[in-house]
């Protein structure tokens, strides 16, 4: 079934192949030998039940898990013709080409104008006047603009919930990555916060490409455009999101989708 | 059967908890009559004399402590100088790459160690350390001994403050493409700084009474003295000699100082409580 | 953007560079740590090594401390430090876990808040507080008003009778207990209630819920629940009472002698130090403090392992 997952692109420009990856946490192994295609500008989602491996997977495509010891990936990920999960391959650089949104909301302890900048002044010279523009155009990327404008240099800790969460969505979006990688966003927010993020992602995945974990099916469903259902670690069925949800080819991904486990 | 052994449960503990009430008033009896012998004793010696006046001499009238209390300080400032970097930096080390190595752990058991070992052998060290071999005692070697027992409360507050701070924030951080010393400088290190000003102050409230390193480090001086490469009056020593001796007005100075340190004690202990309420973490 | 990827590939061999240095530089600073427990060692050791080759393993359990004949042994301050002590402690245990026991189950709960502060605060205050307290105050009234009313009651019994012998001075190996008592009862009792309320409220609920009294609760659930934080706790009040300099100081009468009784006037290895290191001359006087400062820290060093001992077994038995 693996196969079908990289015929399944057809005609479509490819950000991320990865290649027979494994993920182990010691010696217990977080993913089986995975291999998809991530479109270019569109949106992937990552479905499963918890402990599947779907964040953990996500984790690999910014090597978040060097973090921590004891975690280690092997196979390939190809991002630009280079294997990212080579050591040689500077894992800020990847970072800063592969942004990422957690869970929870997690704004710097700063003012919203610094955590705008804190990224882009990581890897660019921008002069005051540059950066302001930079900081209006991510923020009205992120849709916050409208509310935030008055109030640049309060702390971004002053916002509400879902407010927090676009600002990391537009500090993420500030240094231009190429993927954005959204890791079960909404889950900590109120449903209408919640709308407001889906149809943000919706108008992001235009310009960038986007790769999603969520343990909500109708999500995975309204937003994206291809889906991965996961289990124990294994990439049970990858596809359009239309045939995957209407047309599982699996049992399992049937069993799931219709709830019947999970 | 069943009513005789429920009496004798509630008694049992009818009596407990009036033996409970009775420690907390035996306690608080206690230290209220302590710190009430303290202020009666003390305030009279807290006046304008006490401030601007050095200390006496044996047998003479008067005096006040203006010598000790300028040493003590002066050695206060340079142990939060030498001790809030190095204890700040070395927590942070713990944090961040703590749990990779045995270095890390063994320093963390040592940093246990020294936070419970006695004050008066860390003189001692200081002592053969400086003092023997550099030539006598003076206000460099007392901040030493001092800052090596502040090193460890800083280091632990620090440590255990960014212990707390949410992997998401971290992460978020280096998801950006930061550096690690960035990350924990500029993003972990700050959203905790409430915290970890908490625990240079409490190192300070710590160090401030301490007598015993001081008597072999920065010893005393009898006179006004600004240069920390001399012996340097100091109060906790001052208090001490002061009240062991037989100069009625010496150890009327002597619960003057006891005040003003207690008094120092308390009000840095009560500014840390109010500023941690205020700014707790608010992830 | 080829440029911006230019600049990227730049940043990030600085930011290589500064991380190492950043990894070097915190590393260095916690070494301090340990580098300060080695040369703590290493210069009492080498310190104490005219006395202890002098001497000998005896040095240890030897009696006589005299300065003149430069005959040194650490038994008698050895003995004063753990006779005070464990005074400290027999008082201070019970009274902590009373006061523990009332802030946080009986006291009534605006009063919690405040009083728990208060402990808190009082852990705070300088040892040297206690001992000027303990020398002006609280000597001449326990020899006045106390001390012969021990005599009285115990003075005839045999065996208990040697404990209150001699001549109520007020000052001496009880006073310094009762004091050093004084002084760990806000530090234990804080730590004592602090770790009463990591006991979860359902454990407590459940318990209540059966029909236990508070009394019960806290002996039976809460105490058991907490036994490591609560040792812990009384550990570390050991520690600060072994190695507490002031406190002691004042009131334990700075005698180089063990007579048997409470009430007689003694040494604690700390108030030897503190004492006599001033005058002492170079040579086997001053190794000799060397020494007894060692053995302190050994002794502390024994008590602290000893804790973290407990702790990791505490964590191994949860994680079960």
């Amino acid at each position: 079934m693996m196969e079908s997952a990289t015929v399944e692109l057809g005609a479509l420009a490819i950000a991320l192949k990865v290649r027979n990856l494994n993920f182990f946490y010691g010696s217990f192994q977080g993913l089986k030998g995975i291999n998809l295609d991530i479109a270019h500008r569109h949106v992937t989602a990552f479905i499963g039940p918890s402990g599947c491996g779907k964040s953990t997977l996500l984790r690999t495509f910014n090597r978040m898990y060097d973090l921590y010891p004891g975690q280690r990936a092997e196979g390939e990920i190809l991002f630009q013709g280079k294997n990212l999960l080579d050591k040689k391959h500077d894992v800020n650089l990847v970072r800063a080409k592969i942004g990422m949104v957690f869970q929870t909301p997690t704004p710097f302890p700063m003012t919203i104008d610094d955590n705008l900048a804190f990224g882009v002044r990581l890897y660019e010279n921008l002069s005051k006047s540059e950066m302001d523009a930079r900081v209006e155009w991510a923020l009205k990327k992120g849709a916050l603009w409208n509310e935030v404008k008055d109030k640049l240099l309060q702390s971004g800790l002053s916002l509400s919930g879902g407010q927090q969460q676009r600002l990391c969505i537009a500090r993420t979006i500030a240094v231009k990555p190429e993927i954005v990688l959204f890791d079960e966003p909404t889950s900590a927010l109120d449903p209408i916060s919640t709308a407001k993020i889906e149809e943000l992602i919706n108008e992001l995945k235009h310009e960038y490409t986007i790769a999603i974990v969520t343990h909500n099916m109708q999500k995975a469903a309204r937003i994206s455009d291809f889906t991965a259902f996961m289990y124990l670690g294994d990439m049970v069925e990858f596809g359009k999101t239309d045939e995957l949800f209407v047309k599982p080819k699996v049992i399992k991904t049937e069993e799931y989708i219709t709830g019947r486990f999970g | 059967m069943a009513n005789t052994l429920y009496t004798r449960r509630v008694w049992t503990n009818r009596i407990g908890i009036l033996l409970s009430m009775f420690a907390m008033a035996f306690g608080l009896t206690a230290l209220l009559w302590i710190l009430w012998t303290l202020i009666s004793n003390g305030f009279a010696a807290l006046n304008g004399d006490f401030f601007t006046q050095d200390t006496p001499a044996p047998g003479s009238e008067g005096g006040g402590l203006s010598n000790a209390i300028v040493g003590s300080l002066l050695m206060l400032g340079v142990t939060t100088f030498v001790s809030t970097p190095i204890g700040i930096l070395a927590g942070i080390f713990l944090a961040e790459y703590g749990d990779r190595s045995r270095f890390a752990k063994i320093t963390r058991f040592i940093t246990d160690i020294m936070l419970s070992a006695p004050s008066i052998v860390i003189g001692l060290f200081v002592y053969a350390l400086a003092v023997a071999t550099l030539g006598g005692f003076s206000g460099w070697a007392g901040s030493a001994a001092l800052s090596l027992i502040a090193i460890p409360v800083v280091l632990r507050t620090t440590e255990n403050m960014l212990l707390l701070v949410p992997t998401a924030l971290r992460e978020a951080a280096f998801s950006l493409g930061a550096p690690r010393w960035k990350v924990s400088l500029d993003v972990t290190l700050r959203a905790v700084k409430s915290g970890v000003v908490t625990g240079v102050l409490l190192a300070i409230a710590r160090v401030t009474g301490e007598t015993a390193p001081l008597l072999f480090t920065a010893l005393n001086n009898q006179f006004m003295n600004l240069d920390m490469s001399q012996p340097m009056g100091n109060l906790p020593v001052v208090i001490y000699q002061f009240a062991m001796s037989p100069y009625e007005n010496w150890q009327q100075l002597a619960w003057g100082g006891a005040l003003l340190i207690a008094l120092m004690v308390l009000a840095i202990n009560i500014g840390t409580r109010i500023l941690f309420r205020q700014t707790d973490l608010k992830q | 953007m080829p440029e911006s990827i230019d600049l990227h590939a730049g940043r990030v061999a600085v930011f290589r560079r500064q991380d190492r240095l950043f990894h070097g530089v915190t590393q260095f600073f916690a070494l301090t740590v340990l580098l300060t427990l080695v040369g703590i060692l290493a210069s009492l050791s080498i310190e104490a090594y005219p006395s202890l080759s002098a001497f000998g393993a005896s040095f240890v359990w030897s009696n006589v401390w005299n300065v003149p004949d430069e005959q040194f042994g650490a038994m008698m301050s050895i003995y004063g430090t753990l006779v005070t002590s464990i005074i400290a402690l027999l008082i201070a245990v019970p009274v902590s876990f009373g006061i523990a026991l009332f802030l946080t189950e009986t006291c009534p709960i605006w009063l919690r808040r405040p009083l728990g502060t208060a402990v808190e605060l009082l852990a705070g205050i300088p040892s040297i507080v206690y001992g000027i307290w303990g020398l002006f105050v609280f000597a001449p009234i326990f020899a006045e008003h106390v001390q012969p009313h021990l005599q009285a009651v115990f003075g005839g019994i045999p065996g208990l009778g040697g404990l209150f012998a001699g001549a109520p001075m007020g000052i001496g190996i009880l006073t310094a207990g009762l004091v050093l008592s004084l002084m760990v009862i806000p530090f234990i009792a804080s730590v004592m209630r602090d770790v009463f309320e990591t006991t979860p409220p359902v454990l407590k609920e459940s318990a209540y819920g059966v029909g236990c009294t508070q009394w019960e609760v806290v002996t039976r659930i809460v105490l058991p629940y907490t036994r490591v934080g609560v040792s812990v706790g009384i550990i570390l009040g050991l520690c600060r009472a072994l190695g507490e300099t002031m406190a002691v100081t004042f009131v334990i009468g700075n005698a180089n002698r063990i007579t048997g009784s409470l009430f007689s006037p003694g040494t604690s290895i700390a108030s030897t130090l503190a004492n006599e290191f001033g005058e002492a001359s170079p040579g086997l006087h001053l190794s000799s403090l060397f020494a007894l400062g060692l053995v302190l820290f050994l002794i502390t060093f024994l008590v602290l392992a000893a804790s973290n001992w407990l702790i990791a077994r505490g964590r191994a038995k949860a994680g079960h």
